[in-house]
């Protein structure tokens, strides 16, 4: 009984675990003070950015960008990835383009965007978008090719015509792997945003906070500007989880 | 075709006299269908009375479950036609059950609401969907908590809900392809229970599929024992023990030799092989 009470507590020995090893090794001087400040100095930082400070305002911006990015996917992959996974046919025609541009790396197309759109927000969102779109219609095209045969037969004889099974059983039929595809497609969202931040002419956002603090050696700074960023990311993965939870109560059942 | 009416003639005279008077109420004639090299079936006929429990009998792969996935349209016959008091099938309201439940069930759907799906299709009023629903459960008298999703329930209350799900169209003929071959003993105990207290309430024609003689005969009024592939109709036995059935009905001599006689028609086909 005892052991069951303690197990919510678990993760926190990792994160204590790994306070205590960073605490010691900047107090007994192990690496340069320059190259990682104490966690209290890092949590300060974190701390006075966070509250009204320049990290506050780059950590909302990057929230926008991504949440804005996936979206934008979401919105033309989802009824995209319906239409081609309820016709096999249709979709083995197109694997091969679709898992091609899957497996390039989208920031290969930073250069091709930029002649596009520009050096704004538009290229950022839209090189994000476009990674996170291939990686949402794979998965929603998958989750409804793979609908159980037997549901759509039970279905179809109960008297559903193709288009109540498409609604009634594929799309709900692809939800749990439509939500793989939402968890992979805002990371790879949030990655491509970042790395956009960094390097095409940004002004704003956690991707160019991380950046600038590196360039003036103000490390506490940076490292607040990773933790934020993780903590970002961490965040939307668990968000579309809750959301999966509370929609898809189904899956893995 | 236009040797189809004598054939039903013969086949309803060749049954006892007090079904005599009886039509059948599925008939087949010349079904043929192939699977890429095996010939499953040949021009095979069979009619399939009314108001009663039919169960198919025989041995693996000889295509027990293909002749009722056949008959209520799940698979196209290459040939022969299968009519419902004359009529086809898209004229008449039926109810199949899947051997998986689990697939065939949808788990974004309350119990409540599976058994109601088929009310749906038909256009009905979400109201009298209900009411109906609420209906057959008091009917049927099942103590089911139909608010849970089935993923809640164990697979005997999924599989019932399942017979609910087809019976609620109140069918012309109720179609079970192996219902109860994924529960465990206990479980198809209580299942052949409950079965034979719904075909009793409801007299619904019933074909059930079944790998195990025993329930084959239990539920049955009549054993349908097919050869090996081509099938071919190697027995029609009748079943005359009284209904409701029960435990003691098994150690029964009339029952105990039923069941034998299955099981000689049974060996003999597997040994024509």
């Amino acid at each position: 009984m005892r052991s069951e009470t303690f197990k919510p507590l678990l993760p926190m020995i990792g994160v204590a675990g790994l306070l205590a090893i960073w605490s010691l090794a900047t107090w007994q001087q192990w690496v340069d003070p320059v190259l990682l400040p104490s966690p209290i100095a890092t949590f300060k930082a974190l701390w006075q950015g966070m509250n009204g400070g320049a990290l506050g305002f780059d950590f909302v911006k990057t929230v926008y960008r991504t949440a804005a990015s996936t979206v934008i996917a979401a919105v033309i992959a989802l009824p995209l990835g319906i239409v081609l996974g309820s016709s096999e046919r249709l979709y083995r025609s197109l694997e091969f383009v679709i898992d091609f541009f899957r497996s390039t790396p989208a920031s290969a197309m930073f250069p091709l965007f930029l002649v596009l759109f520009g050096v704004g927000d538009e290229t950022k969102i839209s090189v994000a978008a476009f990674g996170a779109i291939l990686v949402i219609l794979f998965n929603v095209a998958y989750g409804v090719m793979n609908a159980r045969k037997t549901r759509l037969l039970a279905a179809k004889v109960m008297g559903a015509s193709r288009l109540r099974v498409l609604f009634d059983v594929m799309l709900l039929e692809s939800l749990p792997q439509t939500f793989v595809g939402l968890r992979n497609g805002v990371s790879l969202a949030l990655v491509i945003i970042v790395v956009a931040e960094m390097f095409i002419g940004s002004q704003d956002g956690l991707g160019h906070s991380v950046f600038e603090a590196q360039q003036l050696f103000d490390m506490p700074r940076m490292y607040a500007a990773i933790f934020a960023a993780g903590v970002l990311g961490y965040g939307l993965n668990l968000l579309f989880l809750l959301v999966e939870r509370r929609f898809v109560h189904w899956s893995g059942k | 075709m236009s040797a189809a009416p004598p054939a039903v003639r013969l086949s309803a005279a060749g049954a006892s006299p007090s079904r005599a008077a009886k039509r059948p109420h599925v008939t087949i004639r010349g079904l043929s269908k192939r699977f890429d090299q095996a010939v499953i079936y040949d021009n095979f006929d069979l009619d399939i009375p009314r108001g009663e429990l039919t169960s198919v009998f025989g041995p693996n792969g000889c295509g027990k479950s293909t002749l009722i996935n056949i008959i209520a349209g799940l698979i196209p016959p290459d040939a022969g036609q299968i009519l419902f008091d004359g009529m086809l099938l898209n004229e008449i309201k039926f109810g199949y059950v899947f051997q998986n439940y689990r697939e065939a069930l949808f788990p974004w759907l309350r119990a409540f609401d599976n058994i109601a799906y088929p009310l749906k299709m038909m256009k009905v009023a979400p109201a009298e969907r209900r009411a109906r629903t609420e209906k057959l459960v008091a009917h049927l008298g099942i103590k089911l908590d139909l608010n849970l999703y089935p993923y809640q329930m164990s697979g005997g209350q999924q599989q019932l809900v399942s017979i609910m799900r087809a019976l609620i169209v109140e069918p012309e003929i109720l179609f079970l392809d192996e219902p109860f071959s994924a529960l465990d003993y206990e479980m198809t105990l209580f299942m052949r229970e409950q079965l034979q207290r719904i075909f009793i309430e409801t007299g619904t024609t019933t074909v059930l599929v079944s790998h195990d003689l025993e329930e084959a005969v239990f539920l049955a009024d009549r054993v349908l024992l097919l050869s090996r592939h081509p099938a071919r109709v190697a027995d029609f036995t009748p079943v005359t023990a009284p209904r409701p059935r029960t435990d003691a009905t098994l150690s029964e001599l009339e029952f105990v030799r039923t069941k034998a006689h299955c099981l000689e028609v049974f060996q003999r086909e597997v040994r024509r092989a």
